[in-house]
C-alpha cells in the first residue's frame, strides 16, 4: 500500500470539495490514470470532479505527466483542469 | 547560460517594469537588446470586475524556472525575468511580466514568445471570473488558440 499526498487545484478542488487528500492506495493503481479511474469510486463527488478524465491534467512531483505514467515513488500528485495563466 | 540568469517569481504583489529591466541590465556590457511583455486584465467589454488567479505553490515556480531555461538555452538570451501574480486582480492591473535580454533583438523576441506560449499552456494558473452582474465562480476556459501557438515551436 503506497501512502501518498493529492493536492487538488481550480475546479478540481471545488467539485471534490476539498485541498487535498492522504490516501493509501491498493496495489492495483499503477499510472496516473488508474489513480484517476480509482478516485471515481470514492464517492460522487471524485466522479463529478474527474468525470472527463481525458482533460485532466496530472502533475507528479510538481512536474506534469502523462496518463500513463506510473506513480510509484510519487510524494505529491496534483489534479487539475487546463491551464489558463499568463 | 547559468541559471543565475534566470529570475522567476510568483507573487501578489505588483512588479514594475522600469525597476526589472534595471535589475536585469544593471552591470551588463554584453546585453543589446531587451524584449517586456506585461499580461493585463482587461475588463472584457466592461463584464468583468475581477479575476482570482489560483496556483500550485511551488510547481509555479518551477515550472516557469523550466519553460525560461529552456528559451535561455535554445535562443542563447543573456538574461531571463519572469513574473506572474496570483490572487485578486482588476481590471488594468498587470498580470505577467516576460523579460529576455540578449546581444540582438531576434532572439530576445523570440524568447519571449516562446515563454509566454509554454507559459500559457503548462505553468499551473487558472483563472476565475468575478463578474460586474454580480456572478462569479466561473472559470475561464483554457483556449485551442493557446495550444496551436505552442505547438508551432516543435515544427521543424
Amino acid at each position: 500500500m503506497a501512502h501518498i499526498r493529492l493536492v487538488y487545484f481550480a475546479w478540481v478542488r471545488e467539485r471534490i470539495g476539498k485541498d487535498e487528500d492522504i490516501l493509501d492506495l491498493p496495489d492495483s493503481v499503477v499510472t496516473a490514470g488508474d489513480l484517476l479511474a480509482h478516485l471515481k469510486t470514492l464517492g460522487e463527488d471524485y466522479a463529478a470532479a474527474l468525470e472527463h478524465e481525458n482533460v485532466i491534467r496530472v502533475a507528479i512531483n510538481q512536474e506534469h505527466v502523462d496518463h500513463r505514467e506510473p506513480i510509484s515513488g510519487a510524494r505529491e500528485i496534483a489534479l487539475f483542469p487546463p491551464m489558463t495563466g499568463g | 547560460m547559468t541559471g543565475s540568469l534566470v529570475t522567476v517569481r510568483v507573487q501578489p504583489e505588483d512588479f514594475d517594469l522600469a525597476a526589472e529591466v534595471q535589475a536585469l541590465s544593471a552591470g551588463r556590457r554584453d546585453i543589446g537588446a531587451v524584449v517586456s511583455f506585461i499580461g493585463l486584465c482587461r475588463d472584457e467589454a466592461g463584464t468583468l470586475d475581477a479575476l482570482e488567479l489560483e496556483h500550485y505553490p511551488g510547481m509555479a515556480q518551477a515550472e516557469i524556472s523550466r519553460i525560461s531555461e529552456e528559451a535561455a538555452t535554445r535562443f542563447g538570451l543573456s538574461a531571463v525575468c519572469a513574473i506572474h501574480r496570483h490572487g485578486k486582480i482588476v481590471p488594468g492591473e498587470n498580470i505577467v511580466l516576460v523579460l529576455t535580454a540578449s546581444p540582438h533583438r531576434q532572439a530576445a523576441f523570440d524568447g519571449a514568445n516562446f515563454i509566454m506560449d509554454f507559459l500559457k499552456t503548462s505553468a499551473p494558473f487558472w483563472k476565475k471570473e468575478h463578474r460586474t452582474d454580480g456572478s462569479q465562480g466561473h472559470w475561464v476556459s483554457a483556449k485551442d488558440a493557446d495550444d496551436t501557438a505552442r505547438e508551432r515551436w516543435s515544427k521543424g
